[in-house]
C-alpha cells in the first residue's frame, strides 16, 4: 500500500516539487499500478528469474576509440550552458 | 600478537576504492577517449555518455579483462555470472538519471591482501567485492561547495571505467588504512592498468566507527595521502562527541580536502533509495572461461617479486620490501644491480636514495639509475667516501648535474693516506693539551683530533685512516 509519505518521498529522489493535489492523484495512480502487478502472485513461483530475455551473454565492443560528438553538438540541447559547460542547479 | 577481535576503543574501518581504468583506449560503454585530463570541457561525449534517449551502452571487453586481473592479484573469487545493475539516483553528475554499477552479482568476491599492521606484523585485510560501473561526470563549483549557487557540468569523465574495490571492516587505524591503499596502488600499477599520477584515479569512500558506535561514511577523499587525514579527522570528531554524551548519527560526511575537515553535506539515499534493478541493455557477463588466460598473462606480482629479490640477489627482506613497494623503484634497482655489487645497491637505494627521495617527496623518476651506477662504481674503487657518495646523491636531487662533474666541482675525490698522515702529524704538534687527554685515554680528546685533521683535509678524509693513524701515532686506544 502505497501512501502520501512514499509518494513525497519519490518525489524527493527524483527532486521534483509536487502540489498536495498532485501527491493525492499519484498515490492512487501507484496504488492501482500495484494491484496490477498484483496478478503476477497467480505466477508459479519456483521459476528462476529472467535477468535477461535475450539468451545472450558476453556481449563486448573492442577497446577502440571512436570519435566524439563536438561540443557545440554536445551542448545544443542544453536548457542551460555556461562557455563551455552545462549548467545545472547546485545540489548538496 | 596481532589483534583481531574488537575491543572498546577499537577504530573500524572499511574502505570502497574508486580506481579508474585510465589505461583504456575508450570509456566503459561507448567508444569515447577517457583521457578527459588534458582535453578541453565536453569534448569527449557522445549520446551513450550523454544519456540521450535511445542510446545503448556496449561494454568494453579490455576493462572486462583489467577488472579479472585486478581481481586475480586481490586473490578474489571470479564469479561465474555477473550483471549489471542500474543504480537510480537523479543528479547532474549522471545525465541518465542512473549508474550503471554491478550489485548483487559483482565480477568478483571473497579476496584478501596482507598489510603492514600498525603494531607490526603482516595483517589480512579481507577483501568483499570488486565491481565494475561507470565514473559520473565532474562538476565544477565556483568557490567552495557550499557557497555556490550552481554547477557547471563536464561530462568527459561520464562513463570512464572505474572498478571498485570493497574492503570488509577489517583496518584499525588510519596508518593501516593508508598502508593497505599504498599495497593496492602499488599491485595495480605492476598490472599497468591504471596511472596513479591521473588526477580522480583513485578516489575513496571510508566507512568509520568506534567499537559498538554508529558508523559513519566519508566520502571524497581524492587523494590516498589524504585518507589519513581525514580518517583522523573524522575519528576524533567521533571520539569528542561520545565524550560530550551526543549521539553520533549514521550519515555521509563531505571530506573536504584544503581544510581538512569532514562536513556533513546531505541528507543521502539510503540503500533501498537507489533501487536497483537489472540493466536491461547490457546481456550477463561470463567470464569464468577465459580466467586461465587472464592469470597466464598476468606479470610478476610484489609479493613474488620480493621472494625473487631475495633469492636471486641474496638482498635482505626488509630491502627486498622496500624496493617492490613501487614498480619504478624496483626497476631501478636491476638496472643498478646489473652494474654494481646487488647488496652494496640495495642498501644504497633502499637505505639512502629513498630517504632522500621521501625528504624531498620525490618519486624515483627524479634520479637517473645511470647516475647512481657512477656513484657506487666510484664510491667501489674507493675514490670517494660514503659521506661525499651522499652529498653527491642530495646534490643531484637539489640541483641536478653529473656526478663526475660534481664531485669535481666540490672536491670530494678522497684524500691520500699520506695527505692524511700529514694532517695526522700537524694536528698533534699543533694540540699537545689534546694529545696528552688523549693518552690518559680521553675518548673526547681523540674526537676532538679527529675533527682538527678532518678540518685540514676539507671533510675529505677516509674517517676509518684517520682513526687509525691518529691511534698508531698516540698509541692509544
Amino acid at each position: 500500500m502505497i501512501t502520501k509519505r512514499d509518494v513525497e518521498h519519490i518525489g524527493w529522489l527524483a527532486r521534483i516539487k509536487l502540489t498536495e493535489e498532485e501527491k493525492s492523484k499519484f498515490t492512487e495512480q501507484f496504488n492501482s499500478i500495484l494491484d496490477y502487478f498484483e496478478r503476477l502472485d497467480e505466477v508459479d513461483p519456483d521459476v528462476p528469474p529472467a535477468h535477461n530475455i535475450s539468451g545472450l551473454v558476453n556481449v563486448f565492443r573492442a577497446d577502440v576509440v571512436r570519435g566524439s560528438m563536438s561540443r557545440d553538438d554536445a551542448l545544443d540541447n542544453a536548457p542551460k550552458k555556461e562557455g563551455e559547460f552545462f549548467k545545472g542547479p547546485r545540489v548538496v | 600478537m596481532l589483534k583481531s577481535r574488537k575491543e572498546p576503543g577499537d577504530v573500524i574501518i572499511g574502505l570502497e576504492v574508486h580506481v579508474q581504468l585510465n589505461k583504456l583506449n575508450s570509456k566503459l560503454f561507448c567508444g569515447c577517449s577517457p583521457k578527459y585530463h588534458d582535453a578541453e570541457p565536453n569534448t569527449h561525449t557522445c549520446p551513450v555518455c550523454l544519456g540521450l534517449p535511445g542510446a545503448l551502452p556496449v561494454l568494453n571487453e579490455g576493462a572486462v579483462v583489467d577488472a579479472v586481473k585486478v581481481a586475480l592479484a586481490l586473490n578474489c573469487k571470479i564469479e561465474e555470472r555477473t550483471l549489471f545493475y542500474r543504480k537510480n539516483y537523479y543528479y547532474l553528475d549522471l545525465p541518465k538519471g542512473f549508474q550503471i554499477s554491478q550489485y548483487d552479482y559483482p565480477i568478483a568476491i571473497d579476496g584478501k591482501i596482507s598489510v603492514n599492521g600498525t603494531g607490526g606484523g603482516e595483517r589480512h585485510i579481507r577483501i568483499r567485492r570488486v565491481h565494475i560501473e561507470e565514473d559520473p561526470a565532474r562538476l565544477v563549483h565556483k568557490g567552495p561547495i557550499e557557497c555556490s549557487r550552481y554547477s557547471l557540468i563536464d561530462y568527459n569523465r561520464s562513463g570512464v571505467a572505474l572498478i571498485e574495490v570493497v574492503t570488509e571492516p577489517d583496518l584499525r587505524s588510519p596508518k593501516e588504512a593508508r598502508e593497505f591503499l599504498n599495497v593496492l596502488r602499488n599491485i595495480l600499477e605492476y598490472l599497468d592498468v591504471f596511472d596513479e599520477s591521473l588526477e580522480g584515479a583513485l578516489r575513496v569512500d571510508a566507512n568509520i566507527s568506534l567499537a559498538g558506535g554508529t558508523r559513519t561514511e566519508v566520502k571524497n577523499i581524492s587523494s590516498y595521502r589524504g585518507v589519513e587525514k581525514a580518517l583522523l579527522f573524522e575519528i576524533v570528531r567521533q571520539k569528542n562527541l561520545v565524550r560530550r554524551g551526543i549521539k553520533i548519527t549514521q550519515e555521509t560526511r563531505h571530506y573536504d580536502e584544503k581544510r581538512g575537515v569532514t562536513i556533513s553535506l546531505r541528507t543521502k539515499e539510503e540503500e533501498q533509495d537507489y533501487r536497483y534493478f537489472p540493466e536491461p541493455d547490457l546481456v550477463p557477463l561470463g567470464v569464468c572461461n577465459r580466467i586461465d588466460d587472464i592469470r597466464e598473462s598476468l606479470p610478476e606480482l610484489p609479493d613474488t617479486k620480493r621472494q625473487r629479490f631475495v633469492q636471486q640477489y641474496g638482498i635482505s627482506e626488509y630491502h627486498a620490501k622496500v624496493l617492490t613497494s613501487e614498480l619504478r623503484l624496483s626497476n631501478f634497482f636491476e638496472t643498478v644491480a646489473s652494474e654494481i655489487d646487488p647488496i652494496l645497491s640495495a642498501t644504497w637505494i633502499a637505505d639512502v636514495l629513498k630517504g632522500e627521495l621521501n625528504y624531498r617527496g620525490l618519486g624515483i623518476s627524479a634520479f637517473p639509475p645511470k647516475h647512481m651506477i657512477q656513484i657506487l662504481q666510484i664510491l667501489r674503487g674507493k675514490n670517494i667516501t660514503e659521506k661525499s657518495a651522499v652529498q653527491v646523491i642530495r646534490t643531484i636531487l637539489d640541483r641536478g648535474g653529473e656526478p663526475a662533474d660534481i664531485i669535481k666541482q666540490k672536491g670530494l675525490i678522497k684524500v691520500e693516506e699520506s695527505t692524511i698522515a700529514k694532517a695526522v702529524a700537524e694536528a698533534i704538534k699543533e694540540n699537545p693539551a689534546a694529545v696528552q687527554d688523549c693518552r690518559n685515554g680521553k675518548n673526547e680528546a681523540l674526537h676532538f683530533l679527529m675533527g682538527q685533521v678532518m678540518k685540514k683535509t676539507h671533510g675529505r678524509a677516509d674517517p676509518n685512516i684517520v682513526n687509525k693513524l691518529l691511534k698508531e701515532k698516540l698509541q692509544c686506544t
